[in-house]
């Protein structure tokens, strides 16, 4: 054991106060000066914290991010979502790997790059998209991709790369990301002229519960996905016992084909800010937190300052805005590559240092989240709804978009379109209209909502865009005519294995069995039996799983069979040859190797 | 839990409860068994392997997590959620390697008497034969076999909360998800002892006591004449 490293641990523990609460931090720190989180910095960490070593094994082995096995310098992670399969990551691969000679998973001899997949980073409407430690490319060509391997070579560090910096505040220096906004769309709510500090002005002007009730007024809904009304959120956080709450914004969109609060964040971060705040003064929180996925980690530097501006402006900090005894401050917590840690009590877990392993519920986060204590966590969009209602009032909101759901939404759209990008719409907008709008008429299907959403077809098309109907955090993913979508739904069911934590048998399980039934059935192995087969299966880890990732993650395969069923009768055949379930030479190759010989009974 | 009294309805049958239990502690109670694998008398509740998922108006809930409330109504012995547990053993059985016919757990496992109870003669779902779960026979009394184990967290929770020691925890995730130890290396390099709590509490044969495993010969174990729930079924009055 080095004294280097027992240096750097506990140099790494103590500028978190040797809280192991804050061991995403920690671990975070190790994995970037280090290159890994060896078995020894485990147990140095455990020693500095007062933790166990399992405890922190159990952490590091959940996140993407982090490893124990040492990895290179640099990570080149390549977005294999299936957008970014339909352009162009199989090339992309082929040429990372020629030109760094390895394969994916693999690092250079040299110790320098590793190569990895990864699912969906933000960024499906410039696909195809890699991350090159923290900072991103995308519309990626293969002549992009190998003068990167050749500047890495030369000794360039990722953020000194050569870059066409994206639009906006993608330009700015702390930014200086080659990313771009794609706002194709301005509404009136999120994307409309700010002046800052208006709205949390107006919010200290009344009483946090008129705040509350404006914003029950408004019938303003979580724009996450989920829909929950957010004034009644806050109410039940607010009436909880408990003098220490906490307002949480989840920003850890990692839904694939999401990408709208990464433009938020580009682009208003101070309305986000002022939202939260808003939220601390209503249900008497004096801390938040940001959760920001590790793929934008890119964005944090510019955030920061963002926050500190807000604490120059006297948004943040002792006494916001002057108003006595109202202190609300905001720190970021870093991800590390979990998709399930978007689900809100995952992300409690992870913010308190643990594995993003969601929490039993009851109790609700509004009676006992963050450390034990009472906790709303919104959404990063719906925290800008917010602050807009705050501002402009309840009555103009409640008059934006349909009946049910006020407002606007933003949408994600990629795929094959013309204008993939971000579109502010109000709700209570068609499909069909949104996809003139983006260019996507001769659509073959849409999955809306992400893997965890539907996939619907032209029949469709003339569904509505609000809570009551076609329900949504916002992802569209569009296909064209030439897209093979039982491909599709094996890549979401592929996702879902890969990000489901594997606390509860059905989701851990059940997903694996419904990949490989559906993979049958792709490769022509299917019979119509099958399809029973399938559809039992989804009602199982649906009805049994435990949270949101397991009871949603059929969806792919439930909704494709019921709107394309075609596709699916088409491949199975009725009177299959016999099919083994295992293949027995590769289950025999260990036994082989140690015989040194073929098998007698087996012949191959 | 307070003493107030609270009236709801299992299985067509009302039923009183105290305030604060969950489904499954005011079943119990009753005498009315519910399916459970992870959850343990005297272990915080952990709703991991959701064998005791019941319908509370209406909605699936796990009822080891679940709290009662008045007038609420449950299902518990439907043909539905008969099935659904039916499949949960399945693929608990299929997710690993288990091998009653050679195993010394057999006629004392909760998984094998489980499927009994249940009716399984053999899992509906194929086989994935992990090749990749380790067997740890470093300790000198006790031996950990994770072909058999169902991540069911009772030796996590136990060790932690019985023992005071944190033997045990979860690593990885989605289906790489294993217990590990705390350890660089091997189970013999902890303070595991084999009275610990954490070694009797397994349901499985996945950590298992050295040198007495036949002691109790077939034939004369828990489960091989009574079924699983039997002691829970004798309180129903």
């Amino acid at each position: 054991m080095s004294e280097n490293l027992e240096t750097v641990v506990r140099a790494a523990c103590e500028s978190f106060g040797n809280d192991r609460t804050r061991m995403m931090d920690i671990v975070r720190e190790l994995q970037e000066s280090q290159g890994c989180v060896s078995d020894d910095a485990m147990d140095l960490i455990a020693k500095q914290v007062g933790t166990h070593r399992v405890e922190v094994e159990s952490v590091v082995s959940f996140y993407a991010f982090l490893s124990k096995q040492k990895k290179g310098s640099v990570v080149i992670r390549i977005c294999n979502d299936i957008i970014d399969r339909m352009f162009g990551y199989e090339r992309l691969r082929q040429t990372f790997c020629d030109a760094l000679g390895i394969g994916i998973g693999e690092t250079t001899p040299d110790g320098l790059i590793t190569l990895e997949n990864t699912p969906c980073i933000g960024m499906c409407d410039q696909a195809p998209a890699v991350m090159v430690n923290d900072e991103i490319f995308t519309d990626l060509s293969r002549d992009a991709a190998v003068e990167i391997v050749e500047q890495l070579r030369a000794g360039v560090a990722p953020e000194r790369l050569r870059r066409r910096l994206g639009d906006g505040n993608n330009s700015n220096p702390l930014v200086s990301a080659a990313v771009t906004n794609n706002i194709r769309k301005r509404g009136d709510v999120v994307f409309a002229p700010l002046e800052c500090g208006r709205a949390l002005r107006k919010a200290l002007a009344m009483s946090p519960n008129e705040v509350i009730r404006d914003v029950k007024t408004a019938r303003l809904r979580g724009r996450g996905g989920a829909g929950f009304p957010t004034g009644m959120k806050w109410d039940f956080t607010r009436g909880a016992a408990g003098d220490r709450k906490f307002v949480v914004c989840n920003a850890d969109e990692g839904e694939p084909g999401t990408f709208k609060d990464r433009v938020i964040l580009t682009e208003r971060p101070e309305l986000l800010i002022e939202g939260m705040a808003i939220a601390g003064y209503a249900i008497g929180a004096r801390e938040g937190i940001i959760y920001l996925r590790a793929e934008y980690a890119y964005l944090r530097p510019f955030l920061e300052d963002t926050l500190q501006r807000a604490r120059n402006m006297g948004m943040l900090g002792k006494n916001v805005m002057c108003k006595d005894g109202f202190d609300f401050d905001i720190r970021i917590q870093m991800g590390a590559g979990a998709y399930v840690c978007g689900e809100e009590t995952a992300l409690i877990s992870s913010c308190e240092g643990l594995r993003g392993d969601p929490k039993n519920r009851p109790p609700f986060p509004a009676q006992k989240g963050y450390l034990g204590c009472p906790t709303s966590v919104n959404n990063v969009e719906t925290f800008c709804c917010v602050a807009r209602i705050v501002d402009q009032g309840a009555g103009w909101f409640s008059q934006i978009g349909s009946k049910g759901s006020t407002g606007t939404k933003l949408l994600s759209i990629s795929g094959d379109i013309l204008r993939p990008g971000v579109y502010e719409v109000p709700f209570g907008i068609t499909m069909k209209e949104v996809l003139e709008m983006a260019g996507g008429e001769n659509a073959k299907a849409v999955q809306v909502g992400g893997p965890s959403g539907q996939l619907i077809g032209p029949d469709m098309f003339h569904r509505i865009i609000c809570y009551d109907d076609l329900a949504t955090g916002g992802a569209l993913m569009v296909f064209g005519p030439q897209r093979d979508l039982l491909e599709v739904v094996e890549y979401f069911m592929d996702f879902f294995i890969e990000e489901s934590c594997g606390y509860c048998t059905p989701c851990r399980v059940g997903n694996v069995l419904l990949r490989d039934r559906l993979e049958n059935i792709i490769h022509g192995k299917g019979e119509p039996a099958d399809l029973t087969y399938l559809e039992e299966l989804c009602q199982v880890v649906k009805a049994t799983s435990r949270c949101g990732l397991g009871q949603t993650s059929p969806n792919p395969i439930l909704s494709s069979l019921r709107n394309f069923r075609a596709l699916y009768e088409v491949r199975v055949k009725e009177d299959q040859p016999f099919q083994p379930t295992f293949d027995i030479q590769k289950a025999l190759n260990t036994a082989k190797e140690i015989a040194g010989r073929p098998s007698m009974h087996f012949a191959e | 839990m307070t003493d107030k009294t609270i009236t709801f309805e299992i299985d067509g049958v009302e039923v009183q409860a105290k305030e604060g239990q969950t489904i499954m502690q005011a079943a119990d109670a009753v005498g009315k068994y519910i399916p459970r694998l992870c959850a343990f008398e005297g272990l915080p509740a952990f709703g991991s392997c959701r064998l005791c998922t019941v319908k509370v108006n209406g909605r699936f809930q796990a009822a080891c997590i679940h709290p009662v409330a008045e007038g609420i109504t449950v299902e518990n012995d439907t043909e539905e959620l008969l099935e659904f547990r039916r499949n949960i053993v399945d693929m608990l059985f299929v997710e690993g390697n288990h091998f009653c016919m050679f195993c010394e757990k057999s006629g004392n496992c909760e998984l094998q008497a489980m499927a009994y109870r249940l009716g399984i003669t053999a899992p509906k779902y194929p086989y994935m034969f992990p090749a990749d779960r380790n067997i740890d026979g470093s300790h000198k009394d006790v031996f950990i076999d994770h072909n058999r184990c169902i991540l069911c967290g009772r030796c996590v929770r136990a060790s932690k909360d019985l023992d005071g020691k944190n033997v045990f925890q979860f690593v990885g995730r989605g289906p790489q998800k294993r217990i590990a130890i705390n350890a660089q290396a091997k189970l013999s390099d902890t303070d595991l002892d084999v009275t610990d709590q954490a070694v009797q509490v397994c349901p499985v044969g996945a950590i298992l006591t050295k040198h007495v495993g036949y002691a109790t010969p077939v034939g004369q174990r828990k489960y091989d004449h009574q079924p699983i729930g039997s002691d829970i079924e004798a309180n129903n009055k």
